[in-house]
């Protein structure tokens, strides 16, 4: 069973989201994600100052298997860039929730992220997909 | 519901991500598909194979009957035991399937076929044998299968396999050359493989499937996924059969031409009046290798643009785990030479990537 930390909210698309004490929300893809895709061999991040609207496809992550899109969850500015991902990729399969982190934005309306999903409305996709 | 093979529950046991492969349940990966390739290239590893179908072909007629079926010319084969890898053709030279025989003894030659294809085959064969009388087309689905490839293959399933050989077996397996098949008391051993590394391919009856894997988890051998089957198969520039090549390619579009017996003249195999033609005109595309230059991942049906030669596409793409960069074969325009550069669409990039000679990787070294 995948790790699904409380502190944070999610996605569908199995993305997850951070409030940062500066205002800015972390986002990198849910243990669950990364154990489907299995060892990530590259990732395509988006770049700094961009705009991007909830739904957008901003990063690609791609395991040894597959190329797999990742959605803008929220509205916003991206910020910061995990730019160490390009050399070790494979932090995502590691440290999905910590490390592996893949962008910060600064969002638009800072109460978009209360419509997320929590935890367990989370775990619920998870099981759905078992 | 997918068809299960009997090593399905300690697939499950070993934390096996399952998959459906051409119908069948199979594992993926059992947590790292990189560390289970490593595995093979460095040490040992091992593979369910047991979804791939074995033919047994039995009869007088069989000789005469694999000279029409087959594009390779199975006379070259004058040892018992010795393999063959030939490809099976439709009248229009077009690959039905790409398959691997074992001259067992006169009267008897063992296929072993691809699983997706396996229903297509032995009703392909069923049709082409309805002129011949001595033969008997035998679907072994009693046998199971398992794949044990790395430099330190052969030793470990010798040293794992003391008490399920009897009298000099494990003799015989020391002593079995390359590409060679030998049937013994409980088992079908060949010196076989695909992955580029050296290795033994073993038959047994499915109930005794689970003990052999248990008996070589124990000898410390690594249970691998189909992943890692895929990822080292293409560092070792094989095809792979639906994606590299398929019915509405020939082995001359495909890298496959060494597979072709041409000789004797007079051996009327099905589908050589359409390669004749074709080698006579030439082939407007085939296939190479090719190395991403940039970062990212080459898959497969990626658009490849030759510059003055045309278009070409991806027909298998990966990262290599031994040569930590990306690695495709491609069907491109024949008259792309080696060492050009050309550039792969992937997503909305243009990518550079140099066109090279494959295997990518031979005993577990670069070849690039």
């Amino acid at each position: 069973m995948s790790e699904i930390p409380s502190e944070l909210r999610y996605t569908k698309s199995h993305e997850w989201v951070r409030s940062m004490e500066d205002g800015h929300l972390e986002i990198g893809i849910s243990d669950h994600a990364q154990e489907m895709l299995g060892d990530m061999v590259y990732v395509e991040l988006p770049e700094v100052g961009a705009t991007v609207n909830t739904g957008d496809d901003c990063a690609v992550v791609e395991s040894v298997k597959a190329a797999s899109d990742v959605y803008a969850p929220i509205s916003g500015e991206i910020v910061e860039v995990n730019s160490m991902l390009s050399e070790a990729p494979e932090t995502i399969n590691s440290d999905p929730y910590g490390e592996g982190w893949l962008f910060r934005l600064q969002p638009v309306d800072d109460n978009e992220v209360d419509e997320l999903l929590d935890a367990e409305g989370y775990s619920e996709v998870v099981e759905a997909e078992n | 519901m997918e068809q299960r093979t009997p090593l399905y529950q300690a697939h499950l046991r070993a934390g096996a991500k399952m998959v459906n492969f051409g119908g069948w349940d199979m594992p993926v990966n059992y947590g790292s598909q990189i560390d289970e390739h490593h595995a093979v290239r460095r040490d040992a590893g091992m593979f369910d194979v047991s979804h791939m179908c074995i033919v047994d072909l039995e009869g007088s007629d069989t000789r005469e009957f694999l000279h029409v079926l087959v594009a390779n010319y199975i006379g070259k084969l004058k040892q018992p035991g010795k393999a063959l890898y030939s490809c099976m053709l439709n009248p229009d030279g077009g690959v039905i399937d790409d398959l691997i025989l074992y001259y067992m003894r006169d009267g008897w030659f063992r296929l072993v076929v691809n699983a997706a294809t396996a229903e297509k085959d032995l009703a392909w064969m069923h049709q082409q044998a309805q002129s011949f009388t001595a033969l008997e087309i035998k679907r072994r689905s009693d046998l199971g299968m398992i794949a044990v490839q790395g430099p330190n293959a052969r030793q470990k399933v010798i040293q794992a396999l003391r008490g399920f050989t009897v009298k000099d077996e494990d003799e015989r397996l020391s002593s079995l050359g390359r590409f060679f098949g030998q049937d013994m008391e409980k088992m079908f051993v060949a010196r076989t493989g695909y992955t580029g590394e050296d290795g033994f391919e073993i038959a047994v009856g499915g109930e005794q499937c689970e003990f052999v894997w248990k008996l070589l988890l124990d000898e410390g051998v690594t249970p691998c996924g189909l992943g890692a089957r895929d990822t080292l198969r293409l560092e070792a520039g094989m095809n792979l059969y639906g994606s590299d090549m398929d019915e509405s390619t020939t082995p001359l579009e495909s890298g496959l031409e060494w597979t072709v017996g041409w000789e004797p003249v007079s051996r009327q195999f099905i589908g050589r009046s359409a390669l004749e033609a074709q080698r006579e005109t030439g082939t407007t595309r085939k296939l190479v290798g090719l190395v991403l230059l940039e970062r990212g991942v080459l898959r497969s049906q990626q658009k490849v643009l030759c510059q003055q030669h045309g278009a070409g596409r991806i027909t298998s793409g990966s990262f290599s785990p031994t040569l930590s960069k990306s690695i495709a074969l491609a069907r491109v325009p024949s008259s792309v030479g080696i060492n050009e550069h050309c550039k792969v669409e992937i997503r909305d990039k243009q990518s550079s990537a140099k066109v090279v000679k494959y295997p990518f990787v031979k005993g577990g070294k670069s070849c690039l």
